[in-house]
C-alpha cells in the first residue's frame, strides 16, 4: 500500500518536473513546480519528517513560488516571446541522460551503509520531530544558524540595491 | 517495502530533469525554476539518507539549503528585473553585457 503511494507520487513528481522544463508559458512552469514541491512534501511525511514537510510547503510552495510568479507577472513578457524557446536540445539532453545514467548506476550498484543511529522511529514518535530538529539547530548547529541569519540580511540588502533604479 | 534506494533513484531522475531544463531553456526565470527542482532533489536525498542513517544532521543541512535557496531567489529575481530593465528581454542568449 505504501509502495503504491510511493509510485503514484513519484509519477506525479516526475511528470510535473518534466512539465516545468517543457511548458512554453512560464506561469505553467511555476504551477507545475508547485506540484513538484507538494509531492516532495508527501515524501518527507512518508520519511517521518513532518517539520521538513511543513517548511517545504511554507518556504518553497509559499514564499519562493509567490516571488517567482510575482516577477513573471511584473515583467509580463508572456505574450511577446515568440519563436524558439529552447536551445541546444541535443547536447543538453545528452548531458542530462549521461548524468542520469551515472547516478542510477551509482545507486544501483552501491550500497547505502551506516545504519543504526540513535534517531529511530520510536524516538521520533516519542520526542517529536520538531523538538529534535530544534535541539540540533540551537545546540549543535547554532553558529551556522547565525551565519544563515546574516546571509538572509545581506540578501535583503543586495536585492534592494540591485533592483533599485537609482541608487 | 520502500528502501532508501527508491528515494535515491527518484532524486537522480529529478536532478537529471532539472539539468535538462537548465541546459536547454532560454527563459531565465524557467532556468531559475529548474535550479529549484535540482535543489529539491538534493534535499530529498538528504532527508532519505538522514532517516536511513538515523541521524538528524542531514535534515539540518536541508534547512540551510532552503535558507540559501530563499536568499538566491530574492537576489536572482532582482538581477533578472535589473537585466530586463536594461535589455527588454530575459533571454539567456542576451546575457552578454560582460563580453567585449
Amino acid at each position: 500500500m505504501e509502495l503504491l503511494l510511493f509510485y503514484l507520487v513519484a509519477i506525479a513528481a516526475i511528470a510535473s518536473a518534466f512539465f516545468v522544463v517543457k511548458c512554453r508559458n512560464p506561469i505553467n512552469s511555476a504551477l507545475n513546480l508547485v506540484t513538484t514541491f507538494i509531492c516532495l512534501a508527501v515524501y518527507y511525511v512518508m520519511l517521518e519528517s513532518p517539520f521538513m514537510a511543513a517548511i517545504q510547503i511554507i518556504v518553497y510552495a509559499g514564499a519562493i513560488i509567490v516571488l517567482i510568479i510575482f516577477v513573471i507577472m511584473l515583467l509580463n513578457f508572456g505574450q511577446k516571446v515568440k519563436g524558439r524557446y529552447t536551445h541546444g536540445l541535443a547536447a543538453g539532453g545528452l548531458v542530462s541522460a549521461l548524468m542520469l545514467l551515472v547516478g542510477s548506476q551509482f545507486v544501483r550498484f552501491g550500497e547505502a551503509t551506516g545504519t543504526g543511529g540513535e534517531i529511530t522511529s520510536a524516538v521520533l514518535t516519542e520526542v517529536g520531530h520538531t523538538e529534535l530538529i530544534g535541539r540540533a539547530l540551537f545546540l549543535d548547529f547554532v553558529l551556522p544558524f547565525e551565519i544563515a541569519a546574516i546571509l538572509l540580511l545581506i540578501a535583503i540588502v543586495g536585492a534592494l540595491i540591485i533592483a533599485k533604479q537609482k541608487v | 517495502m520502500i528502501t532508501v534506494t527508491h528515494y535515491l533513484m527518484l532524486s537522480a531522475i529529478l536532478f537529471a530533469i532539472g539539468t535538462l531544463g537548465v541546459l536547454t531553456r532560454k527563459n531565465a526565470i524557467v532556468v531559475f525554476m529548474c535550479i529549484e527542482v535540482m535543489l529539491n532533489s538534493v534535499n530529498l536525498t538528504f532527508v532519505a539518507l538522514s532517516r536511513h542513517v538515523g541521524n538528524l544532521d542531514g535534515q539540518i543541512f536541508v534547512f540551510f539549503v532552503m535558507t540559501v535557496a530563499a536568499a538566491e531567489a530574492a537576489v536572482g529575481l532582482a538581477l533578472i528585473i535589473a537585466f530586463y530593465r536594461n535589455r527588454e528581454s530575459i533571454d539567456v542568449d542576451d546575457f552578454n553585457m560582460l563580453k567585449w
